[in-house]
């Protein structure tokens, strides 16, 4: 597909990376000629140098062949202008904006005939919805929710005191009684598949999949208590905050907001009546014990400075809070904060992304194109959602009899409402919600890539 | 450093180089000239064997990949293949001396066409195809081909970039559209197109396929390297305009047919390079003509030699009609300084670049400009885009290692004893990739008058001059191979 991205930022240079790795033809512009040579020099793309809401400059992209516009500049009001003009420019381009402005968000959404979106991303209400969902379940690390919310796929350290420690996955189902897939262990860095034999270790972090139901009796099985969170401490006041503690308020949750800046306290104050607001710097510890982070459920950190963030994370760790939540800005450095120990890690920017890759995906529109994409591990595997039609191979065939390639794994089927998490006697039909998980380079675009040719 | 990597590459550079060998082998056959293809066979043979081992060596590896390793992989490359390249002519004997040899496959590869062999009808068919087709190759480049064929992984990323920049001639090399690997072949199909024009007009003019087919080749990629020991001086007059023709549209920057192609004919007849390129042609035929009226019988002839000895000297090609060291000082000096300033950037031909030259231009008028006026903030442009100061600067710095190679080549082969006209001359016809020069090298003479130190100058400022000069000179620079 012809894609042009407007705005080569973090975002923008993200999908160009998750993008151009799938094989489209990319088109970036930027007023800056500096990060597009940095972008052109990594990347198999073209570049135009400018102001990607001139008619002039959307011309030299070629708007008139494209496909697909991304507006991803920092600017909301440039991002809608940008889709306005191309869609002015063709009538059959798709587009996408984001728009961070709250007071945007809403009317964007009414308008999008107006400005000729076909779809606009908040990357901070996304944050604020992946950090309400984490909130729910404390132990797991990480949610993604597939098939309309019926098949959850979780992650989940294993630590010292854990119940899984040294246990062989053969055994596994002894301890938790309940139906859970384990598909992948990432133990230092490296993501393996394992197999019955594999037993887990201290540190490592495990992802299964599991429906909704059995999230709770698993944790419970696990001995692992959840205490309802009902008091958490935000830090930062930034637009990630503002939309978190609305939705946690309004679920009857006590939250504590700390921000540096007095006018923008005051603003909050406004906005958010029910919320308890304090003007402070949130990397004074003095502050924190003041607010009294040792009895707080939860501590989410979402100042500007990833830096701040992580030195504010590790003392809420250390003062014994129970659950962590750290936003970072760069997508780069996972492996850092691994390292750390922090807890769970939200990323606005790769949510965007995801996002975003989603609708690419959905958009090439084959025959059996995935529904839904999310990466797993810091993008070193990846699940995806198809649904099984006419065309599918092998429907109705026990899994045990179907060779699929080396490295995909067929992780749970969903035939109306009821999940069922696969073994080798279990077999799909048309109409079945199926996620497979994928580790390695294969880029899976159709369900029957899956299969062994 | 990723070694590997490069092993790599190279490996797929040099199969491509046997399997070009071919039909040149197949032609030696046909022609029952044993020893020609027994020594096709050995050289095939031997770069398929030595890329079975650096395959072998070389299997896995990452794909690092940077701006460093690009760099050196060309300048690598290009040695390497002219190695291989020059194997068939040693081998058989048919050029007894090996650095002869490889002069002569450097002079092709190049597209100089500079040659050291007194008679060239001497050699076998195969041989001469071969010649000739190196030419062809070297115009737009082989790395460049080889990002047409070899499938790009979706990982591979943007680090061919650095092997097109590095191989493309011109100060700001751009792709035609986002995917690499479609760039080089739009580049390449119009390459093929213009090729194949060139041969059904050639044949049209009742000459034999064999010698269409070599001077077409020749023609493309503005090399110079004749099938007759008189260049194209015996043929009729109407096959001399078809080559005048085609190597003036060889010269044209490539980016201009793709425009064309996609219709936009604005963008293209407003082109400032282009205007430059053909205003330079235009005034140079003008003025040579009216410099020799006295020496042919017709005004039709003395034009005819005129457009021909420009178009041939201004894309670099080297072809010649006649003789045109005996021209007046006047004529010679005018050629001199289109041997300078070569073609457009963008094709196949060498040169400082009709682009460079513009850039060069606009950029000193600027600085004068800015000595009257201290403070007045000026930009350069080009076709209404600004030029970034980041290329005007790259521009000068080329410049200034053009100037410095081919004062130190100068000083070099002056050892050997020739005219300073041959030296000056030979020098600067290597370095711009064209060929023929004057006096002792002109273009009834051949390179066979230096000596091998020499040859070897000449050979490193023909490679330096068609890959505009950093891939080469990083070769020699410490900080390539060391880490700091």
């Amino acid at each position: 597909m012809r894609i042009i991205i407007a705005g080569d930022g973090k975002v923008g240079s993200t999908l160009t990376r998750k993008l151009s790795a799938e094989g489209h033809d990319l088109t970036l512009i930027d007023s800056k000629q500096r990060v597009l040579d940095t972008s052109i020099e990594r990347y198999d793309v073209m570049a135009v140098n400018g102001n990607c809401a001139s008619m002039e400059i959307l011309k030299q992209a070629k708007v008139m062949n494209a496909d697909l516009l991304i507006a991803v500049t920092n600017a909301d009001e440039v991002n809608l202008l940008c889709c306005m003009t191309a869609h002015s420019l063709n009538k059959n381009i798709h587009t996408i904006a984001r728009i961070r402005n709250p007071e945007y968000s809403n009317q964007v959404y009414k308008m999008q005939d107006v400005f000729g979106l076909s779809l606009s991303v908040n990357p901070e209400r996304q944050a604020a919805v992946e950090i309400e969902r984490l909130l729910k379940y404390p132990a797991f690390l990480r949610r993604d929710t597939f098939a309309k919310g019926r098949v959850e796929i979780v992650e989940l350290r294993v630590d010292e005191d854990s119940k899984l420690c040294n246990v062989a996955l053969n055994d596994l189902n002894n301890i938790i009684k309940c139906q859970v897939l384990v598909f992948a262990v990432r133990r230092n860095d490296s993501v393996v598949t394992p197999d019955g034999n594999f037993v887990l270790r201290e540190g490592d972090h495990i992802f299964a999949t599991a429906s909704p139901q059995t999230l709770t009796l698993l944790l419970k099985n696990l001995g692992i208590i959840t205490h309802k969170t009902k008091r958490v401490i935000l830090c930062g006041g930034g637009r990630v905050s503002y939309y978190l503690a609305q939705a946690l308020l309004k679920t009857g949750i006590t939250v504590q907001l700390i921000e540096k800046d007095k006018d923008r306290c005051i603003e909050l104050a406004n906005e958010l009546p029910e919320a308890c607001i304090v003007h402070g710097d949130a990397s004074s510890q003095h502050l924190l014990q003041s607010e009294g982070i040792s009895e707080a459920d939860a501590v989410i950190t979402l100042t500007g400075l990833d830096e701040m963030n992580m030195i504010i994370s590790l003392y809420a760790k250390k003062c014994g809070v129970r659950q962590v939540i750290t936003k970072v800005g760069h997508i780069d450095n996972n492996s850092i904060h691994d390292s750390l120990g922090l807890g769970s890690i939200v990323c606005p920017k790769e949510l965007c992304c995801n996002n975003i890759v989603r609708y690419v995906r959905a958009m090439e529109n084959k025959t059996g194109a995935a529904l839904t994409v999310h990466n797993i591990a810091d993008g070193q595997a990846e699940a995806l959602e198809f649904r099984v039609d006419e065309e599918t191979l092998h429907c109705g065939e026990l899994l045990k009899n179907i060779k699929t390639r080396k490295n995909v794994l067929i992780v749970s089927i969903t035939r109306g409402n009821k999940t069922e998490i696969p073994n080798g006697d279990s077999s799909f039909e048309i109409g079945d919600g199926i996620i497979i998980v994928t580790s390695g380079n294969a880029v899976i675009h159709q369900l029957n890539d899956i299969f062994e040719k | 450093m990723n070694y590997k990597m490069i092993g790599k590459l190279m490996a797929q550079i040099q199969l491509l180089e046997a399997v070009f060998m071919v039909p040149a082998l197949i032609i030696s056959l046909y022609e029952r000239n044993i020893s020609a293809a027994i020594s096709f066979i050995i050289s095939i043979l031997l770069i398929v064997i030595i890329t079975g081992i650096l395959r072998l060596v070389c299997g896995n590896t990452q794909k690092r990949f940077y701006a460093r390793e690009g760099m050196v992989c060309v300048g690598l490359s290009w040695i390497m293949m002219s190695i291989y390249g020059c194997l068939p002519f040693y081998l058989s004997k048919e050029i007894p001396s090996f650095i002869d040899a490889l002069f002569e496959i450097v002079s092709g590869f190049t597209t100089t066409g500079a040659s050291i062999l007194s008679n060239v009808e001497g050699l076998s068919k195969g041989m001469l195809y071969w010649r000739s087709f190196s030419h062809w190759l070297g115009g737009m480049g082989v790395l460049v081909f080889l990002l047409a064929v070899i499938p790009t992984e979706g990982k591979s990323g943007g680090f061919t970039m650095h092997l097109l920049r590095a191989e493309s001639p011109g100060p700001n090399v751009g792709k035609l559209v986002p995917k690499m690997r479609q760039t080089a072949r739009i580049l390449y199909l119009i390459y093929i197109l213009l090729t194949v024009l060139d041969f059904i007009f050639l044949r049209i003019g009742n000459m034999s396929t064999f010698e269409a087919v070599c001077t077409a080749l020749g023609t493309a990629g503005t090399g110079g390297f004749g099938v007759k020991n008189d260049s194209i001086a015996s043929y009729s007059p109407y096959l001399q305009n078809v080559c005048t023709v085609f190597m003036l549209l060889f010269g044209v920057n490539f980016s201009c047919y793709y425009l064309l192609l996609i219709k936009q004919f604005k963008a293209v007849f407003q082109d400032e390079e282009l205007h430059l390129y053909f205003g330079l042609v235009l005034g140079s035929i003008v003025l040579i003509a009216w410099n020799v009226r006295d020496m042919y019988g017709s005004l039709g002839e003395t034009v005819r030699h005129a457009a021909f000895q420009v178009a041939s000297i201004i894309t670099t090609t080297g072809f010649a009609t006649t003789d045109f060291d005996l021209w007046p000082s006047f004529s010679k000096s005018i050629l001199l300084f289109l041997m300078v300033i070569g073609a457009s950037a963008g094709s196949t031909g060498g040169g400082l670049k009709c682009g460079r030259a513009l850039l060069l231009i606009k950029s000193l008028r600027r600085n004068i400009r800015q000595i009257l006026n201290p403070q007045k903030v000026m930009v350069v442009r080009n076709n209404g885009q600004m030029i970034s100061e980041k290329v005007i600067e790259n521009t000068y710095a080329y410049l200034v290692a053009y100037v410095v190679i081919v004062l130190f080549s100068i000083l070099a082969i002056s050892v050997d004893g020739e005219s300073l006209t041959t030296n000056i001359s030979a020098v600067i016809a290597c370095f711009n990739n064209i060929g023929p020069g004057f006096d002792a090298v002109g273009a009834t003479c051949n390179y066979s008058v230096f000596g091998t130190f020499s040859k070897m100058v000449l050979i490193l400022d023909m490679l330096a001059g068609r890959l505009e000069i950093f891939p080469v000179l990083l070769l020699f620079s410490k900080s390539t191979w060391v880490r700091r």
